[in-house]
């Protein structure tokens, strides 16, 4: 590959410590690389450790009873060793972040306006006036009618939309290069949710901006991105170009997640297929495989050795028993 | 397209320009009849204070020896004296009038004191937490194990019978209230997405603690704030009746009005009557309002 590299994570670890309790290691040996310009996903349920492996990324995990290892690179410089001072030069004006919850992320009390000249004069020495004219074209370009008026309110005035839109905004501000999106969907209408989407790739790929989306949701990451990490309890369990992942999918958690969604071209009275049981019945990953509990495909190898995150065929996967490319799955061709 | 275009007009009318949350809580509060009360009270108040001596009929210190020809307590009430006239001589609706000027004028004082510091050793607190927290937290602890009744006489004794001793006296007993308060809301705040969405911005930490964090907690504050010039009136009153007040005699103050009409209670129980009304509704009339104001300040209110 020609492209040149923006981030890369290696052997990300992060492990919450709590006096009197065991420690519960969130994320684990995650490594991943993003070119300039390229989307990524990460894929996994709610506990998979995608939104620890975010907010280690930026720095935003409390200090106290956090321990973080690894290395994250991004321009020559190891985000996870860096001091809030220097990790401050970067945060927001070439790394952002969008959060998952409009109606919290926002300032209650302080205008839309103010809220974006803010991180605008606080990366670029620009005057308040110019900021100002500079956030109504960001209000613009993220599809908000009106931007000057916009501008005044306070965002109890805004809807869900407009909110997740300002947010945008505010994060594209500073033109940044990487830009991660934790789940920034999910908690809008579906059809919100849609042209929210649509508008945060035309932005990125206007800008030439990166794109870490991180999600639940597969149909998010299937229009997105370029290369898809599927995350399970803590750890990579496959990674795969978009199309690899979605057309022969070798993980059977891969697969499950799959076959719960609705598809297009499914013949219509084809049931869709829950992955059984719940993400916390995992065992720990030095016993076996985490995913062994609510796994259709497992052999006894699962429970008796820790899989390793290998290539196999086109992609990395971490698993004994893959499975196989059969016509079901490549129907969609 | 967009729900701007859909909702049209109707929507952009009901959503004005700068329609903030002080502005829907001022909303909810006009619709309250307590609120009204209460603010209704205020506002006379503020007037009778402010312009005390346009109102006033009399000089305040003015005592008119020839009314005591008929002893006052005989004289009672009639024309030129609407509320009669006290043991001096002066008249009683002069006095009431002035004050409640001298009430307004060290409630509010006091308060500030109060708030301002507290507010302050509140912002550090809650700001820095860790060890910080913990020496301003306690240094507030020693303030509230200091009986205000104490503090107000050692306070009295330094500085001699004063105002401003009075005001020092009540504030500084005000100060472990709002600097308790301001950090609980403090540290309730920081948690808060946006806090953590601030940081991710790589907004200073100055920044993120005045321009985010505090204003959002500072509601509880203000309340508390007009529910304490409530107790300040009435702690002033009370001051001044055990004789920690004001030292001139010339200055009206209704709890030594108070003090002085309590030997004569039986023939003449009006003068005693008059100040203690004043001062009970007035109180009210900043607790109704306090009340009513955190009612609509209240997030689990709103809609």
């Amino acid at each position: 590959m020609n492209e040149k590299q923006l981030l890369s994570v290696d052997g990300l670890s992060v492990t919450f410590s709590r006096r009197g309790r065991d420690p519960v290691e969130a994320v684990s040996e995650v490594s991943f690389t993003i070119a300039e310009g390229e989307h990524v996903g990460i894929v996994g349920e709610s506990g998979s450790g995608k939104s620890v492996t975010a907010m280690a990324l930026m720095g935003l995990l409390p200090e106290r009873g956090t321990t973080v290892e690894g290395s994250a690179t991004y321009r020559e410089q190891d985000l996870l060793s860096m001091s809030r001072r220097q990790l401050n030069q970067i945060r927001g004006s070439e790394i952002a972040m969008v959060f998952q919850d409009p109606m919290s992320s926002l300032n209650p009390v302080v205008t839309i306006g103010t809220q974006i000249s803010e991180v605008i004069r606080r990366h670029h020495r620009v005057s308040s006036k110019e900021a100002a004219n500079r956030s109504a074209e960001m209000l613009d370009r993220v599809g908000i009618p009106d931007p000057r008026r916009r501008l005044r309110e306070y965002p109890h005035q805004l809807s869900g939309g407009i909110r997740q839109r300002v947010l945008i905004a505010i994060a594209l501000a500073c033109e940044p290069r990487l830009l991660i999106a934790d789940e920034p969907t999910t908690a809008l209408d579906v059809t919100i949710q849609a042209q929210i989407l649509n508008e945060l790739k035309e932005l990125v790929a206007d800008t030439g901006t990166s794109l870490i989306m991180i999600t639940h949701d597969l149909g998010v990451i299937a229009g997105l991105c370029d290369r898809v990490h599927v995350m399970y309890s803590g750890r990579i369990v496959e990674s795969a170009r978009r199309y690899q992942l979605f057309t022969t999918p070798r993980h059977p958690y891969t697969g499950g997640l799959l076959q719960s969604v609705p598809r297009l071209d499914s013949p219509q009275d084809e049931p869709l297929r829950p992955i059984e049981g719940s993400p916390t019945d995992t065992i720990p990953w030095t016993d076996g495989c985490a995913f062994q509990p609510r796994c259709p495909h497992a052999i006894d190898q699962c429970l008796e050795a820790t899989p390793h995150l290998e290539p196999y065929e086109d992609r990395m996967l971490r698993c004994f028993n893959p499975l196989k490319g059969d016509e079901d799955d490549k129907r969609d061709r | 397209m967009t729900e701007g275009t859909i909702n049209g007009p109707r929507a952009r009318a009901q959503r004005s320009h700068g329609d903030s949350l002080w502005r829907g809580a001022f909303r909810r509060l006009s619709r309250s009849p307590m609120a009204i009360a209460g603010a209704l009270i205020v506002v006379v108040f503020l007037i009778v204070a402010t312009f005390a001596p346009v109102l006033a009929p009399y000089e305040p210190a003015s005592t008119e020896w020839t009314q005591l020809s008929t002893p006052y307590w005989v004289q009672g009430h009639g024309p030129g004296h609407p509320l009669g006239i006290d043991r001096w001589g002066s008249d009683m609706l002069t006095q009431l009038i002035f004050g409640a000027r001298q009430s307004l004028i060290i409630g509010v004082v006091a308060t500030a004191i109060g708030l301002l510091a507290g507010a302050a050793l509140g912002t550090l607190a809650g700001a820095f937490g860790g060890w910080v927290d913990m020496i301003v937290m306690r240094i507030v602890d020693i303030m509230l194990s200091i009986p205000s009744l104490l503090l107000a006489i050692s306070i009295a004794a330094i500085l001699g019978k004063s105002s401003a001793a009075l005001m020092i006296a009540i504030g500084v007993g005000q100060v472990p209230i709002f600097a308790r308060l301001l950090r609980g809301s403090m540290l309730g705040q920081k948690n808060a997405d946006y806090v953590l969405a601030a940081d991710a911005l790589g907004l200073r930490r100055r920044t993120i603690v005045m321009g985010h964090v505090l204003p959002n907690s500072l509601g509880p504050t203000i309340v508390q704030a007009t529910l304490n010039l409530a107790t300040a009136i009435i702690e002033v009153a009370a001051l001044s009746y055990l004789g920690l007040g004001e030292g001139d005699p010339a200055v009206a103050e209704w709890g030594r009005m108070i003090v002085s009409a309590q030997d004569r209670f039986e023939i003449a129980p009006w003068l005693a009557f008059y100040p203690g009304i004043c001062i009970a509704i007035t109180a009210l009339g900043f607790t109704l309002l306090g009340e009513s104001l955190r009612e609509a300040l209240d997030p689990k209110q709103r809609r």
